[in-house]
């Protein structure tokens, strides 16, 4: 996505923004097991949202709970502007696209087929050119008689993308899209997903492939029966590591205490090498310029200074280790 | 209840069993038996052991057909959207319960109604060509073609909504189908004993038949529609 589109979208996430999809206090149990409890958040229009956890965390569950197949326990949630009541399952329905994790189609049935009846169901007024439109978008057009048995993984999956884009709807719930593909399906997958967020569509993404979530994501949720975190994979990195940097020079420094130090910005170092440097600092911007300042001037010579960066992977297992370790 | 979406699921499901082999086989293969037998019959009875059977109802053998013809089909309709995994997409569809339901049990009762007026008129057409004008005035009697006639949709609905009620709370589907087969038997042996004139027939005992059989199906449908309950059928848990 070029970085202006993603600018853009981040802007979109913003504050101010009406809520696509929102649940507060939200809990699912099947009799002692809990599934998600205490789940509050707000997912807005024209963001990507990823729901991020382990196996058994819940992502599943909530999509479900949201998409009106199942009841919640407790709480409530708004998804496209309706109560997640029994009595507006339907026209929730018409308003969300759900991609499920396996494509669920009709294998003896052709491409055209599958489509149409979900198209039909969806009441559009001409189902066969919005059929015709959908496989556009994922770039299956020449493939629309074929059976849906003679299709590969990454095919099927567009196909059930194609399917979850009928009648254009304001949320789309992707549960886990890539899941089982290889690794050239991947990308066409994400690809596609790449394209609708650049063509502002509201999409939840639940997903354990954090590479992934770091990619498309405007912000990310991270689940594990309760909800850890949410925020720009950036912010959680940040909130959770804070900022460093990493210097290596060509030799040990003279006085490392007094030149790192007196640095402004920085606020704790430690050697962990001996031409090597671990500098916390409060905003690399400002703190590099200076340290390099700093270094040229006492003479040092610098072979690297690199800013740290922690994955969303990081992120990820800090959150769910915590949570492991308090269990 | 919206006619667009009850026919796009039908439309769906007949498409779908159009290519299934294995159901289509399944479907035709159990009720040609049921014809086969009472054509044998027909052709070696003797004029006098006809006359014999003047007082039976011989044809009202042929009602063993549509109870059984949707047994398979209705018991594929749940369990098998999902054990191939359509079912949560399905359900996920802004479709109401009702409709999804009756789109389905359209799509059984339609072949299901044809295959069995099919094999009937086979049967009739065949008796009254090659049999014995004895025989044929024996097995042929008016009335018994009108309760035919009547009976069939009535018989292959109640037959659908067992199968599907089986078909929701199943969780494999070879038991949803030897499960189905096993509940139409009883209604197979309600219209052998009127056949055989064990149970006494006659208007009264049609009407009675006919109006039971009416409201069981309605009664069908809602029963039907409570047992397609997305949370269960998703999760597996409730």
């Amino acid at each position: 996505m070029p970085a202006g589109g993603r600018a853009e979208a981040t802007q979109r996430a913003g504050a101010g923004q009406a809520a696509a999809v929102a649940t507060s206090a939200l809990t699912k149990r099947f009799g002692d097991r809990v599934a998600y409890e205490e789940v509050t958040l707000e997912v807005h229009e024209g963001e990507v949202f990823g729901l991020l956890g382990p196996n058994g965390a819940g992502k599943t569950t909530l999509v479900r709970t949201l998409t009106t197949l199942v009841a919640p326990s407790a709480g409530h949630a708004t998804v496209a502007g309706l109560a997640v009541t029994e009595a507006n399952a339907l026209a929730i329905r018409k308003r969300v696209g759900v991609m499920p994790e396996t494509p669920g189609l009709y294998l003896r049935l052709s491409v055209e087929d599958n489509l149409r009846c979900f198209a039909e169901l969806r009441e559009l007024p001409d189902a066969a050119a919005e059929v015709r439109r959908v496989l556009e978008v994922v770039g299956m057009t020449g493939r629309a008689r074929d059976p849906c048995g003679a299709l590969s993984k990454g095919l099927r999956q567009r196909v059930s993308l194609a399917r979850a884009l009928l009648g254009s709807p304001s949320v789309l719930f992707l549960d886990e899209p890539t899941s089982g593909l290889d690794p050239g399906a991947t990308r066409e997958v994400l690809a596609l997903v790449d394209e609708l967020r650049q063509g502002g569509a509201t999409v939840v993404l639940t997903t354990h492939r954090l590479e992934e979530a770091e990619r498309l994501c405007d912000r990310v949720a991270i689940l594990a029966t309760r909800l850890r975190r949410v925020g720009r994979p950036g912010e959680l990195r940040r909130r959770l590591f804070g900022a460093a940097l990493t210097l290596r020079t060509a030799g040990p420094l003279a006085d490392p205490g007094a030149l790192l130090g007196g640095v402004p910005g920085v606020q704790r170092w430690r050697a962990s090498a001996p031409s090597t440097y671990h500098l916390e600092v409060d905003d690399p911007r400002h703190a590099a310029p200076a340290l390099v300042r700093a270094l040229v001037a006492a003479g040092a010579d610098v072979l690297e200074l690199t800013e740290e960066r922690h994955s969303l992977e990081d992120v990820y297992l800090q959150l769910v280790s915590k949570e492991d370790a308090r269990r | 209840m919206n006619l667009r979406r009850v026919r796009a699921v039908a439309r769906k499901e007949l498409l779908d069993l159009r290519r299934n082999g294995n159901v289509v086989s399944a479907m035709a293969i159990l009720p040609a038996v049921f014809v086969v037998e009472p054509l044998i019959q027909a052709f070696t009875l003797t004029s006098r052991a006809a006359l014999a059977l003047h007082h039976d109802h011989v044809l009202l053998y042929l009602l063993a057909v549509p109870s059984l013809v949707p047994a398979t089909l209705a018991s594929y309709t749940v369990v098998g959207e999902r054990t191939q995994g359509t079912l949560e997409p399905l359900l996920s569809a802004p479709v109401r319960r009702d409709e999804l339901v009756l789109g389905k049990a359209l799509a059984v009762l339609v072949p299901s109604v044809l295959v069995s007026y099919l094999l009937f008129g086979l049967y009739l057409t065949v008796v009254e060509l090659f049999a014995k004008p004895q025989v044929v005035s024996t097995v042929v009697q008016a009335p018994d073609v009108a309760v035919q006639l009547v009976f069939t949709p009535l018989l292959v609905a109640w037959s659908t909504w067992v199968g599907m009620a089986i078909s929701a709370r199943a969780k494999d589907l070879r038991a949803a189908s030897q499960l189905a087969i096993v509940a139409s038997l009883p209604t197979v042996a309600v219209t052998l004993l009127v056949a055989f004139a064990i149970v006494p027939s006659g208007l009264k005992v049609a009407l009675g038949f006919g109006i039971g059989l009416f409201v069981l199906d309605r009664v069908g449908w809602r029963v039907v529609t409570g047992l397609l309950d997305p949370e269960r059928l998703v999760t597996g848990i409730r």
